[in-house]
């Protein structure tokens, strides 16, 4: 590594621990002295940035994890392998991440196993609370196979291995429940979201978005650990993944559209209103923009296009999610939102964290190496690959 | 025991504020100034033109609670009376309840580091012991009533029949959410004295039931089509495996011909 990287990855390095110290900080004030005295939720405005950005953004970022262990399990579309596991890694880190957030959200964190004992099947909340807890098991046996491996625990990998499908399967049907779910939370609110964002179908609409956002990740997410590990980059993969972005995002949008249009909501896109102002950023920057860049063969294969793309891409989707948790519901003068300091320090805190983590189990584990196929024995990948050749 | 209520005739009330001191002392509530419903306060009159007209802010006991259906846990109930009960043992704090209500009621102790949800309980314990609730007992000017609920909508209707042009003809929380214990009486546009004219007639929880009933039936239905898919999948890789050999066989044989050759 040339003198220039090293000094951008030390800067990196102490923005994150910068980050994580102000985020901890922030974390033991509010647990010191009560959500009221720490943040800027009130009794008009109980749901923030803390389920907004970490819950709602963290879980759709992990979407990442179903979509490519479909397409290389289930789908059996072998050439994606090399993404598997850093995408698992990252749906599983994003998992933790949204629990961590959750405990510094709830005002009783220490109950937060009733959800297991006391049920409320009527309740979306029940749902996303079992979804989580599932969802996240699932991801963490998912990329077991990378820490049984590392210790040798040959027996329990059998184990693994032998229930990859069903696991698959059943992570898939969990996460895509969860991000419905996440959406179904507003279905309850008719009265009081904007009508920009409120709309019966704004589950399927989570889950179309978060498709486009978990690959987008995973595109974002192998650009900045080609750098941090100074490794190539699997550009061929990834362009491919940006071409299925532009058919995901064409689908978002014309549905979006149509969504407005049958309740006749097409009519506030162009107030002048903060709320207009933000859809058409959310809408113009992160939808067609990213989908006009990445329908050019020139810069959808390119690494500086393919990037930024995405780039933009997770932008929408971010501003998607904060705006129908905060902008939505935002109303002047009576009804206004901005994060304190410490709702940010610990968001920001968590994001650096997650990062931290990242590079940490992939300097441990075999995270990029040839990931051996899961569900086969040695000789048979020996077989693929000769087929692969012949 | 039938479902009780409270019905509120806005045109009756003096803005003397019996209900709030009443109400403070049933629940053991610090007797002080506000500014709105508080984790202090289960009752709020808000004061409309002038000072001339007052209006009362409390729960709405709905017959069909978006909070008893929101909360994930169950910590809030209908109760026979028709009260909504909070119950802090179960609660997680997410504030989903507050989130969902749609009349903005429960509220929640923000200053607490085991906070609870606050809000007006029709005093349940009074009225499960055949009185009625402090607020009605204390009215003098009888713009609060307590009784049932059915006989109160009688009664509001047939005040409005009476003097038909002292009143707008509307009772408000007769088909809100899908109906509310508490009932409201006015002579000005409920919209003018800060009620939410957009709420739903029907039962909220509907709007999320319609969706959550349908997930057994999403998860049978993609499990199936994903194992499927995964079968055609496993077969088709083991056709290629198959073909590979017999190719390379094939070689082998030929190979061998020629070495023969």
């Amino acid at each position: 590594m040339n003198l220039a990287g090293a000094l951008k990855l030390t800067f990196w390095k102490s923005v994150a621990i910068v980050l994580m110290a102000l985020g901890a900080g922030a974390a033991v004030e509010r647990y010191a002295l009560g959500l009221g005295a720490t943040t800027n939720l009130k009794d008009t405005f109980p749901w923030g940035i803390w389920i907004g950005f970490d819950i709602l953004v963290g879980v759709g970022l992990a979407a990442g994890g179903f979509t490519i262990a479909a397409t290389v399990y289930i789908f059996r579309i072998e050439r994606f392998r090399p993404i598997l596991r850093p995408t698992i890694l990252t749906a599983f880190l994003g998992y933790l991440l949204v629990i961590a957030g959750l405990m510094a959200d709830l005002g009783r964190p220490w109950a937060i196993w009733h959800a297991i004992i006391m049920w409320n099947p009527h309740s979306v909340m029940f749902e996303v609370a079992w979804c989580v807890m599932l969802y996240t098991t699932v991801l963490a046996l998912e990329f077991s196979p990378v820490v049984l491996e590392r210790f040798r625990l040959h027996r329990t990998l059998r184990v693994i291995r032998a229930i990859t499908i069903p696991l698959v399967i059943l992570g898939v049907i969990l996460s895509t429940l969860h991000q419905s779910s996440l959406g179904s939370l507003f279905l309850i609110i008719p009265g009081r979201m904007h009508p920009l964002w409120y709309s019966n179908i704004i589950p399927f609409l989570f889950i179309i978005s978060c498709v486009a956002a978990g690959l987008a990740m995973t595109i974002v997410e192998s650009f900045l650990s080609s750098r941090a590990f100074g490794r190539e980059v699997e550009l061929p993969l990834l362009s491919e993944l940006g071409r299925v972005i532009v058919v995901v995002l064409a689908l978002y949008f014309t549905v979006r559209v149509q969504d407005l249009m049958s309740r006749d909501a097409l009519r506030y896109v162009f107030m002048p209103t903060y709320q207009s102002a933000m859809f058409l950023v959310e809408i113009l920057l992160g939808v067609l923009l990213p989908f006009g860049l990445l329908l050019v063969r020139r810069v959808r294969e390119s690494r500086t296009g393919l990037f930024y793309s995405a780039a933009l891409v997770l932008l929408g989707f971010v501003a998607h999610r904060m705006n129908t948790a905060i902008t939505s519901m935002e109303h002047w003068p009576d009804r206004l939102y901005v994060p304190s300091f410490q709702e940010l320090a610990v968001t920001l805190g968590l994001a650096a964290f997650g990062f931290t983590a990242f590079a940490f189990v992939a300097k441990y584990f075999n995270v990029f190496g040839e990931a051996p196929h899961m569900e086969e024995e040695p000789e048979l990948i020996q077989n693929s690959i000769l087929n692969s050749e012949l | 025991m039938k479902p009780k209520g409270l019905l509120i005739d806005i045109t009756r009330c003096v803005g003397c504020h019996a209900c709030e001191q009443a109400c403070a002392e049933a629940n053991n509530l610090p007797q002080d100034e506000a500014t709105d419903l508080s984790a202090t306060h289960y009752t709020f009159l808000r004061s409309f033109n002038d000072g001339t007209v007052f209006v009362r802010r409390l729960c709405m006991h709905c017959n069909e609670p978006t909070c008893v259906s929101a909360c994930l846990v169950g910590a809030f109930r209908k109760m026979e009376t028709g009260a909504v009960l909070y119950d802090e043992s179960k609660c997680i704090g997410c504030r989903y309840c507050m989130q969902a209500c749609p009349f903005e009621v429960p509220r929640y102790e923000w200053g607490s580091l085991a906070p609870k949800i606050q809000k007006c309980r029709m005093c349940y314990e009074r009225v499960a012991a055949g009185r009625q609730t402090a607020c009605a007992e204390a009215c003098p000017a009888g713009a609060t009533v307590f009784g049932d609920r059915d006989d109160l909508i009688r009664e509001a209707r047939s005040r409005i029949d009476a003097t038909p042009g002292s009143y707008i003809d509307y009772i408000y929380g007769l088909s809100e959410a899908g109906g509310t214990s508490v009932l409201f009486l006015s002579a000005i546009p409920f919209e003018k004295l800060g009620f939410p004219m957009n709420v739903p007639r029907e039962p909220i929880p509907d709007l999320s039931w319609r969706v959550l009933s349908q997930v057994p039936k999403y998860a049978v239905a993609a499990g199936v089509l994903l194992f499927g898919i995964n079968w055609i999948t496993a077969r088709r890789a083991e056709v290629a495996r198959f073909e590979a050999e017999e190719r390379r066989a094939g070689k082998q044989v030929s190979r061998e011909s020629e070495v023969r050759a």
